[in-house]
């Protein structure tokens, strides 16, 4: 169990983005996983795996990624390779646009935007619960379908299909996790996703360890 | 509008059908137990009375999560400002080994105290008298915190139809207090209403099944069930996994909660999800 522990590397946890940082940083610490956490002010070393959690709308969280130009240089550190893992609105902010805040530039760093579930009788918005993911391509380690937890009434439609790693459904199928590159997305919250979360986690955490 | 997403949906996502069918229809139906908290310890009574103990809360938390509890509801019945104060390290604690998520409620009266539950580690927090006195309540918390983490719960208790009155079309009343007070308000208005204030979910109260093993209020959790906007978990009165497929199945609740069927060890939710998956009902099986 240590040694596995001990094989992930420290991770930078970026604060900027409101919400579900205080559940991230205790799921890390269940896993064993190092980390600091990092804010506008006190910019991510770009040589450590950063993990950007958001929770709150897609405006106000890009408002709070401006500030003192941190969304820019998380963006040169992003196309410079540094690995991201971005979870629910952290994954958002990615895209180019979002409906929910019509005229706000995301990062731009996934090509697409985001929009919003259209609400019916069964599918009430916002999603909340679980929700089965399915693996739509290869994807690191074999973890190939399983339950993770959704808090969210928007969702990324990325322009290339081939960005997404695992589809969800709900009213129609979405993209409920991306991996491009360095980039690595959630649109559900591993951290509150039971085991299946962690693995999940862990999956990544020992991509980016080699 | 809603036609172009879906074009874009399916713009965008050309994969071929049998990946939908393995997607499955959307969201699971949750199992929640739930913990009545005091002074540390979690205690169950009978229609909110005779309390005994049973058992350590984070003990009985992580063995519920391991039998594959979709989340957990604690409530803190604290009689006294000493036991409540223990609390807020109970839920520190919680967050810490828990990896699904969880609510709190019990004593909630101002926003101060939602905001001090999240920051120890509480997913969402429910409220109940307090919103009944101060239905604003229920907005600042939806603006403030966001809807998802905003559960209202309502306790209520069929209306006995009296022959004189006319035209009373209020079926279920609110009680608070522990089911001492009734308040007179149409329970089903007050859900609608709650929901159009910003809350997330209604946690649905049978205070006449509650505690006495008989089922699930059935024509209560679907009247909610079928009109609201909003999630509602069914809770009082779960007897046996029949009751949950019952609530699910016919009744149409989103989740529903247990206390003394899991605490007294009459089922694990392992062996209640069983028993919904095998009569069709779509639930987290891990």
């Amino acid at each position: 169990m240590k040694t596995e522990e001990l094989s992930f590397a420290a991770v930078d946890l970026v604060t900027s983005a409101g919400g579900n940082v205080g559940s991230m940083s205790r799921c890390l610490n269940r896993l064993g996983v190092k980390f600091q956490t990092r804010g506008n002010y006190d910019l991510p070393s770009g040589d450590r795996p950063v993990i950007l959690p958001g929770v709150g709308a897609f405006g106000t969280v890009m408002t709070s990624l401006h500030e003192n130009k941190f969304a820019e240089r998380l963006k040169a550190m992003l196309k410079g390779g540094t690995p991201f893992l971005g979870v629910c609105v952290g994954m958002q902010v990615l895209f180019d646009e979002s409906e929910e805040a019509p005229g706000v530039n995301g990062l731009g760093l996934v090509s697409g935007k985001v929009v919003r579930y259209s609400a019916t009788r069964v599918h009430k918005v916002p999603q909340i619960g679980w929700n089965k993911i399915v693996a739509c391509r290869e994807v690191t380690g074999d973890l190939k379908e399983g339950f993770v937890y959704f808090v969210n009434s928007y969702y990324a439609c990325p322009r290339e299909p081939d960005c997404t790693s695992y589809l969800a459904e709900y009213g129609g199928a979405f993209c409920a996790a991306l991996q491009v590159g360095n980039l690595t997305a959630f649109q559900f919250h591993p951290e509150k996703s039971g085991d299946m979360g962690e693995r999940l986690l862990k999956e990544w955490l020992s991509d980016v360890s080699k | 509008m809603s036609q172009n997403k879906i074009l874009d949906r399916t713009g965008e996502f050309s994969e071929p059908l049998t990946m939908a069918e393995s997607l499955g229809s959307g969201l699971c139906k949750r199992i929640i137990p739930c913990l009545d908290v005091a002074g540390g310890r979690t205690v169950k009574g009978v229609k909110f009375q005779n309390l005994r103990d049973v058992g350590d809360p984070v003990e009985l938390a992580v063995q519920y999560q391991e039998q594959g509890a979709d989340e957990l509801m604690f409530l803190d019945i604290s009689a006294t400002r000493e036991e409540r104060a223990t609390v807020y390290e109970l839920i520190r604690t919680v967050a810490d080994r828990l990896s699904i998520p969880f609510t709190v409620g019990g004593g909630i009266r101002t926003l101060d105290d939602v905001k001090r539950l999240l920051d120890c580690g509480a997913d969402k927090v429910s409220v109940n008298s307090a919103a009944v006195d101060k239905p604003a309540l229920v907005e600042e918390i939806a603006i403030a915190c966001g809807s998802q983490c905003c559960v209202v719960a309502i306790d209520a208790r069929a209306v006995i139809a009296s022959c004189e009155s006319e035209s009373s079309s209020s079926v279920y009343e609110v009680v608070v207090r522990g089911g001492t007070v009734g308040t007179g308000m149409d329970a089903f208005v007050w859900a609608r209403s709650c929901s159009e204030r910003g809350a997330g979910e209604v946690l649905l109260t049978s205070f006449d099944a509650d505690g006495t093993l008989s089922g699930f209020d059935l024509p209560m959790v679907s009247m909610f069930s079928s009109s609201l906007p909003i999630p509602v978990i069914a809770s009082g009165g779960a007897r046996d996994p029949g009751s949950f497929v019952d609530v699910f199945a016919a009744a149409g609740a989103d989740a529903a909660l247990a206390a003394s069927i899991f605490h007294d060890r009459l089922y694990s939710v392992a062996e209640v999800k069983a028993r919904l998956q095998q009569e069709g009902v779509k639930v987290r099986i891990c």
